[in-house]
């Protein structure tokens, strides 16, 4: 199973993933903010990443740049999410190098079904 | 516990058959107000697109339950696409009225194909579903707040093509083609090619960026958007084609097809619930009446025995009830044979750009489900006659003062044992002149005769005789008015027309209610008892001698009130062995079949009775001059004649023509049979 970082500013949110991802056996680590998660990918290895875009102190966007800059998550999938109404954030995460989005609200059977085609 | 599904089956099969019969009412009834307030569009009653919803509703549940696919993914599509109209996202216009339609037989050659295993012709489906689902996306554009939200729309086409050209960053978002390809084959049949035109020598690749693109046939029930949706991602990434394959429109083939396997193969019958209680209360009495009598038995005494007959008369009355109620069970009304029609004047009367206008009574009327399967086909065609050869075109019909639209009226009810059909048309009547011209080209009428108008017009029942100008694809193909007749004939029914210059004809059927039973005459000859179906007789006469006649050959001819008809010893005609040879001494039967009287001598006349009938041709083997036999009160066999058949004889072969000898043993051939 799968190493997953959720990053959410809401913990019901994180939570709602965590226990998701969690109960279908992936290993899942939470993160509140940009920041956060760059502290706790370094020198960490994950597999797949689920941010939100709007959070406080480094947001959705600038997470995924930063972490396209690293050899380690070049590759990586990198999933934001986001509301249908915000074209224009889909875009730019896009540009940053977001693999694709999930659209809110989602449900744990449609968020297993897209983290499961990511990972294959 | 494993529960075989293959035993609802059948109920499935029959109930979709029948909901998209219903559907093509409905359907039929929207067009017709479509084209009534003359505009294209009509404000659906919400009733009719209910029932309509309704019914490819049931046949998705049903079908996906049940384990077809591929009419589950067509009900889908038809579903969604009702479903917009139900709720008034859309409105129905002509245009897809039309598809609806031709979506209904779709989905009914899919169920057919389901339950026969036999193919279906892909293209056509896979066209009408493509259509379909470009009017869902019509529609889902103009209301795209609305749909936004639903994601699980997967109407459908059948084959798409995908042309997938990643660019070169494509690695760079973390997005992988193995994965995407991974999703179309999910979602059908997948046939992939890799284009390796860019790959670049070895020395110049760079790992991280991707080279290669793909050409992609996507079969299955995918719609645009489910194959959008995989790719969303990557969008902006690549550059993607998707391109269904062409649409074609239905064949009317799998139509007639359809039609006829259901007719073919409607094996089972659904009854109604107060004709099952009615069976239930009859036997029910026949129990009492059982009981009452044993009763009666046990300690007979003479005293009893008016309660006895009483009894006995109790039972007769049981027992005819108890036929009569389970002579109901096979009686269907006949809304099941005409239901058909509306759908078939709609597409011919627009093929033929002609304005038809089909109103039908007595469909109620019930009528024996045998009769009704084997109705359809002459029903069929004498509604295409009247519409190819009756009904004149708009312009035609204008300058003879007529109504633009031309009527087509369809009434039936039942006359005593019979039920009467008549298909009238307000069309150019038929050609008297046209009809003789062709008769004497064809051979069947010499060029000096001078027939009667009843005469001419009795020549369009003629084998080899047809008047169309060209074979047209609706009518003349292959069927003439001689099989209509025969078809009626074998039904023990028969088939007249009526015409009036300018205004039109009408065929009259006569059809028996039931093929079970008949009102039949028992008559004697020798130790032998025939029976005679009472509809065919005329009347019985005692023979006066004088009025024998053999003019030329040995054709015995039989003179009665200035008419002469041919005169069949019946004896003869089944070479056994008769009370008395002498005409004088017997009686003659004058019976009647298709306007033409033969007199048959016979010993006797034993009495009327209703009698079951026995095929004779599953029991034994076809025999000429014998429609079927059955079974008397003592057990012994009797014959049924076919009175057709034998006034044929009588008149072709001059009275003398004996059926073959093989016939004469039938009936100690046949006793054991249905014993």
């Amino acid at each position: 199973m799968a190493t997953i970082l959720t990053v959410d500013d809401t913990a019901s949110m994180r939570q709602m993933i965590s226990f998701t991802l969690s109960s279908v056996g992936h290993e899942v680590i939470q993160a509140c903010d940009g920041h956060e998660a760059l502290m706790l990918l370094k020198g960490k290895k994950v597999d797949l990443v689920i941010a939100d875009i709007n959070m406080p102190n480094m947001d959705g966007i600038t997470l995924v740049k930063s972490l396209r800059e690293q050899a380690d998550y070049k590759f990586t999938p990198i999933l934001v999410l986001t509301t249908e109404s915000r074209e224009s954030k889909r875009q730019q995460g896009k540009v940053a190098g977001a693999t694709g989005w999930i659209v809110k609200p989602f449900n744990p059977e449609q968020l297993l079904n897209v983290v499961k085609k990511v990972l294959g | 516990m494993a529960i075989d599904m293959r035993q609802f089956h059948q109920t499935f099969f029959e109930e979709s058959l029948e909901g998209l019969a219903g559907m093509e009412t409905e359907l039929l009834r929207l067009e017709k107000a479509a084209a009534n307030n003359g505009h294209d569009t009509v404000a659906a009653d919400p009733e009719i697109l209910n029932t309509i919803f309704r019914a490819a509703h049931s046949i998705k549940g049903g079908s996906s339950t049940f384990g077809f696919e591929e009419v589950a993914a067509f009900a889908h599509v038809l579903e969604s696409r009702l479903d917009a109209l139900r709720d008034g996202r859309s409105r129905p216009d002509r245009r897809v009225i039309n598809l609806l339609l031709l979506s209904v037989d779709c989905l009914r050659s899919l169920i057919i194909s389901a339950r026969t295993g036999k193919e279906t012709d892909k293209n056509v489906i896979d066209g009408v579903r493509s259509q379909l689902e470009s009017l869902e996306s019509e529609s889902r554009a103009s209301v795209a707040p609305m749909m936004a939200t639903s994601q699980t729309q997967t109407s459908a086409t059948a084959h798409w093509h995908i042309v997938f050209r990643p660019h070169r960053r494509l690695f760079h978002t973390g997005n992988d083609p193995l994965r995407i390809l991974r999703e179309l084959s999910v979602l059908g049949e997948i046939k992939v090619q890799t284009d390796l035109a860019d790959l670049p020598a070895w020395a110049q690749m760079d790992p991280e960026e991707c080279y290669l693109a793909w050409n992609i046939e996507l079969i299955g029930p995918v719609s645009r958007e489910a194959i959008a949706e995989v790719f969303s991602w990557v969008v902006d990434d690549c550059t993607l084609e998707i391109t269904a394959q062409p649409v074609q429109s239905l064949a009317p083939r799998s139509i007639t097809e359809a039609v006829a396997f259901m007719d073919a193969h409607a094996g089972t019958l659904r009854v109604s619930v107060p004709k099952v209680d009615a069976l239930i209360n009859t036997v029910g009495e026949l129990v009492i009446t059982q009981t009452m009598l044993s009763q009666l038995t046990t300690n007979f005494s003479f005293d009893n025995l008016s309660r006895l007959f009483a009894g006995i008369a109790q039972l007769e009355r049981n027992t005819r009830e108890l036929q009569e109620s389970v002579m109901h069970i096979r009686m269907l009304p006949l809304s099941f044979a005409f239901n058909r029609l509306p759908r078939l004047v709609h597409d011919m009367s627009q093929k033929l750009e002609k304005k038809v206008e089909l109103v039908i009574h007595g469909e109620q009327t019930e009528i024996d489900k045998t009769v009704i399967d084997r109705l359809i086909d002459p029903l069929l065609h004498l509604v295409r006659n009247s519409l190819d050869h009756g009904i004149e075109r708009p312009a035609e019909r204008v300058a003879a003062g007529k109504s633009e639209t031309g009527h087509i009226e369809l009434k039936a009810c039942q006359k005593g044992g019979n039920v009467v059909i008549e298909i009238r048309d307000d069309g150019r009547g038929l050609a008297y002149d046209r009809i003789l011209t062709k008769a004497v080209e064809r051979g069947l009428l010499p060029a000096s005769a001078k027939p009667s108008p009843g005469e001419i017009v009795e020549m369009i029942f003629m084998p080899g005789f047809s008047t169309a100008e060209a074979v047209s694809d609706i009518s003349g193909r292959g069927m003439g008015m001689d099989v209509v007749r025969n078809n009626i004939r074998s039904l023990g029914g028969g088939v007249e027309v009526s015409t009036q210059k300018g205004h039109g004809t009408c065929f009259t059927m006569r059809l028996p209610l039931t093929l079970a039973i008949v009102d039949g005459l028992s008559v004697q000859v020798g130790v032998h008892t025939y029976i005679l179906p009472l509809v065919s007789i005329v009347e019985s006469v005692r023979i006066n001698p004088e009025q024998i006649s053999r003019p030329a050959g040995s054709a015995e001819l039989y003179g009665l009130r200035q008419e002469y008809m041919p005169l069949l010893r019946l004896y003869e005609l089944f070479h056994v062995e008769p009370r008395s040879t002498d005409l004088a001494q017997g009686l003659l039967v004058i019976v009647e079949a298709d306007g033409k009287k033969a007199g048959l001598y016979v010993d006797d006349l034993l009495g009327q009775q209703q009698v079951v009938i026995k095929s004779l041709a599953t029991h034994y083997r076809k025999v000429e001059g014998i429609s079927a036999a059955t079974i008397l009160g003592d057990g012994t066999v009797a014959m049924i004649l076919d009175m057709t058949g034998l006034i044929r004889l009588a008149h072709a072969g001059g009275g003398r023509a004996a059926i073959p000898t093989g016939a004469a043993s039938m009936t100690t051939a046949v006793t054991p049979t249905f014993n």
